[in-house]
């Protein structure tokens, strides 16, 4: 697809364009996402509650994740990346917007229904201190996704539960014992267990080793890569590292308030991104190798990321950005494919 | 030119019921004055705990500075009574803690916090501190600073109360500033306008920093000279251009070898440290990495190495390893082609599956 150039056709066109193309379905698609929003209400009031705004954490997301890729989505804190991650999985209920997961609208689905279909989808949280119940056995951790979708009872709850140890790389004589006895890697291998044991398609792993040293960091990479090999997984890894999302990702989407700015195959994206916003962030990652560093050229962003209450009007980064023109105070740059599989929001793009 | 301050064989321990931690076990190194020194180690290895026995700041009980000296200035820090030290505090010697959210004091201005120090230390009265406060304000680039000095430190966002902090510290014109961990709270563009500062501020006024982290990129972009930590030692130490060149130590290797960079050129798999850093109540007898090293012989289980000159690379860079010392078994080894013993490896990965940590302290 050509590049875009200065001849911008009519707005209209842009948008069937964009919205077409984002969400394109070539038939692998196992999860399309399109539109979609999240806004958290801010009320007032003590007896009568009326609203006076709203924390837009997401507002107008598209993208889709193919099978057994994983797609990298980043962004600072703040920007939304995790509550995206539980609008997919309808532990918020979106306020608008469709999920599509397998050819299933997932935004319209009844309890019933949306608990079966939470079997096909898990999710591995940030921090292993919080997300295991300190009162629960490791095996009643591991065991409970099983009883309640009624996989497996008793005995053979029990074997897999142990098999399930064995394949996260923890000894399967474990299921006695309580989280507390556990170092933060290994609970976080307990947290990817208790996951993986409904055999589920797609994952959400949301920042699953940011509290983890740096040298176990890599012990739980590797694991998420072998599992996927093994078991043909898709995920969604959000995270803030942007070296960590380079690695792990087959494509990379750069969230910043709200919204998906730069969306592209990660080698693409971390040599020719197009987003100023995307540019600056690469640009202020560390790199552990002197020489570099001594060469690199940081683009240091002024000031900080605006409320999600209130945000800037046209293009959200205009306030920190320094290709800023009077054109993007104005009017919210599309999504539009600027080269095949690349996708931008912003009105100069690459420049 | 004479060393600013000279630690020597620094040994904090904590006098807990299961036994004694031993936090720091032995540490020696100098910062000269002007000169950023970067100490790098995960959570646990006492890269905090020498901060805080730098300022004397070990909570005792159950901690205790049980031996060593440390040098600032010509003057014993350790053998300073609580005056004196307290006159040293945040005015020589300031810090950056990690986290802007729970180091500054809620229900006081940021005006009041940062005057308190002026006031005690450079005896200045109220209109002058405030004066001086609004200045520091603007150095660290807090915009309107004359309006928001009577703010309240919930008013700010994470970086700028990391600002409100750094002003703070250097509000004494301190000759060093420990910084422990100063950006890890804050998200990356933060930590690029931060990191900015802190090496703009060094150079303009000459402070020595020494900056703790476990970001291997932090490190090497912001010092002149770094110290590898494990279990409570100095494992590696050299000029940073030399040791991210040329490291000499397995453990060194392994950090550099697990995390992901932002450049490589394709995708390679990460080689993790496996295993659990040790208990520092009963370390292993030998060399402290050993358990978890797959470059290991018999001798690294016997015999503690000392940290000395490695052959082979500069002359102040040196090491805690029998392999790579004169005439061990790794002088040659091309770290980041050789792994090491994959079956060692592996046999590590397997029996640390099987043990349970001791639960850690919370709070490090």
């Amino acid at each position: 697809m050509a590049v875009t150039t200065n001849t911008t056709p009519p707005k209209d066109q842009f948008i069937q364009r964009s919205r077409s193309t984002a969400t394109m379905d070539s038939g692998k698609n196992l999860l399309t996402v399109t539109a979609l929003k999240m806004h958290f209400p801010l009320t007032q009031g003590i007896i009568f509650q009326r609203q006076v705004g709203a924390v837009r954490a997401v507002d107008g997301v598209d993208f889709f994740v193919e099978k057994g890729e994983t797609l990298g989505l980043v962004g600072e804190s703040g920007c939304g990346k995790s509550t995206t991650g539980r609008a997919i999985l309808q532990l918020y209920k979106p306020t608008a917007g469709s999920v599509k997961f397998d050819g299933t609208e997932l935004t319209t689905l009844g309890g019933e229904q949306m608990r079966k279909m939470r079997r096909r989808m898990q999710m591995i949280f940030q921090d292993p201190y919080a997300s295991l119940n300190p009162r629960m056995t490791v095996g009643n951790i591991i065991g409970e996704p099983l009883e309640v979708h009624n996989l497996a009872k008793g005995r053979a709850k029990t074997e897999r539960v142990q098999e399930l140890l064995k394949i996260v790389g923890l000894n399967p004589y474990f299921t006695n014992r309580y989280p507390h006895e556990f170092s933060g890697g290994q609970r976080q291998r307990i947290g990817v267990a208790r996951a993986l044991a409904v055999e589920p398609d797609f994952i959400v792993a949301d920042e699953p080793i940011s509290a983890l040293d740096v040298s176990i960091q890599a012990q739980v990479i590797n694991l998420l890569e072998e599992l996927q090999d093994r078991f043909n997984l898709t995920y969604l890894f959000i995270a803030h590292d942007l070296s960590v999302v380079r690695h792990i990702s087959d494509r990379v989407a750069v969230m910043y308030l709200g919204k998906i700015v730069e969306l592209a195959d990660r080698i693409d994206l971390y040599e020719h991104p197009l987003h100023p916003y995307s540019q600056a962030l690469l640009s202020a990652v560390p790199i552990p190798d002197p020489s570099v560093e001594q060469k690199r050229k940081r683009i240091i962003l002024t000031g900080d990321v605006p409320s999600p209450v209130n945000p800037p009007s046209g293009c959200r980064f205009h306030t920190r950005c320094w290709k800023a023109q009077a054109i993007c105070s104005e009017v919210d740059p599309e999504f539009i494919e600027h080269a095949p599989r690349h996708w931008a929001a912003c009105h100069f793009p690459g420049a | 030119m004479a060393d600013l301050l000279e630690v020597t064989d620094l040994h904090t321990q904590f006098f807990t019921r299961d036994g004694v931690v031993r936090a720091v076990d032995g540490v020696t190194f100098q910062v000269a004055a002007g000169e950023t020194l970067g100490i790098v180690g995960e959570s646990g290895c006492g890269k905090s705990v020498t901060a805080l026995s730098l300022m004397r700041l070990i909570p005792q009980p159950p901690g205790k500075i049980v031996k060593g000296s440390i040098m600032f200035d010509g003057q014993d820090i350790l053998k300073m009574d609580d005056d004196e030290v307290r006159g040293i505090r945040g005015n020589n010697i300031a810090m950056i803690f990690q986290d802007p959210m729970t180091s500054l004091n809620p229900v006081l201005t940021i005006s009041r916090q940062i005057s308190e120090a002026l006031e005690l230390h450079l005896k200045m009265d109220k209109s002058e501190a405030r004066k001086r406060t609004i200045e520091l304000l603007e150095l660290v680039n807090i915009p309107s600073a004359k309006k928001r000095v009577d703010d309240y430190p919930h008013q700010f966002s994470g970086g700028m109360r990391q600002r409100v902090m750094i002003a703070m510290a250097l509000s004494c014109n301190p000759k060093l500033i420990l910084a422990d961990e100063p950006t890890t709270a804050l998200d990356v563009t933060i930590q690029a306008q931060i990191l900015d500062l802190l090496k703009n501020l060094a150079r303009e006024f000459r402070t020595a920093f020494i900056l703790i982290t476990h970001d291997l990129g932090v490190v090497a972009g912001m010092t002149q000279r770094i110290n590898v930590m494990y279990a409570g030692r100095i494992v590696e130490k050299a000029d940073t251009v030399e040791l991210f060149a040329n490291p000499k130590m397995p453990y060194t290797w392994g950090l550099l070898r697990s995390i992901p960079r932002l450049d490589e050129s394709r995708k390679a798999k990460l080689v993790p440290i496996e295993g659990l850093p040790p208990d520092l109540i009963a370390p292993p007898p030998g060399c402290k990495f050993e358990p978890r090293c797959q470059y290991r012989r018999d001798v690294c289980k016997e015999k503690e190495p000392e940290l000395k000159h490695v052959p082979g690379s500069k002359s102040d860079h040196e090491a805690r390893c029998w392999g790579t010392q004169e005439g061990g078994w790794l002088v040659d080894t091309d770290w980041k082609r050789e792994i090491g013993d994959t079956r060692l490896l592996e046999a590590i990965k397997q029996e640390t599956a099987s043990v349970t940590a001791t639960p850690e302290t919370p709070g490090e």
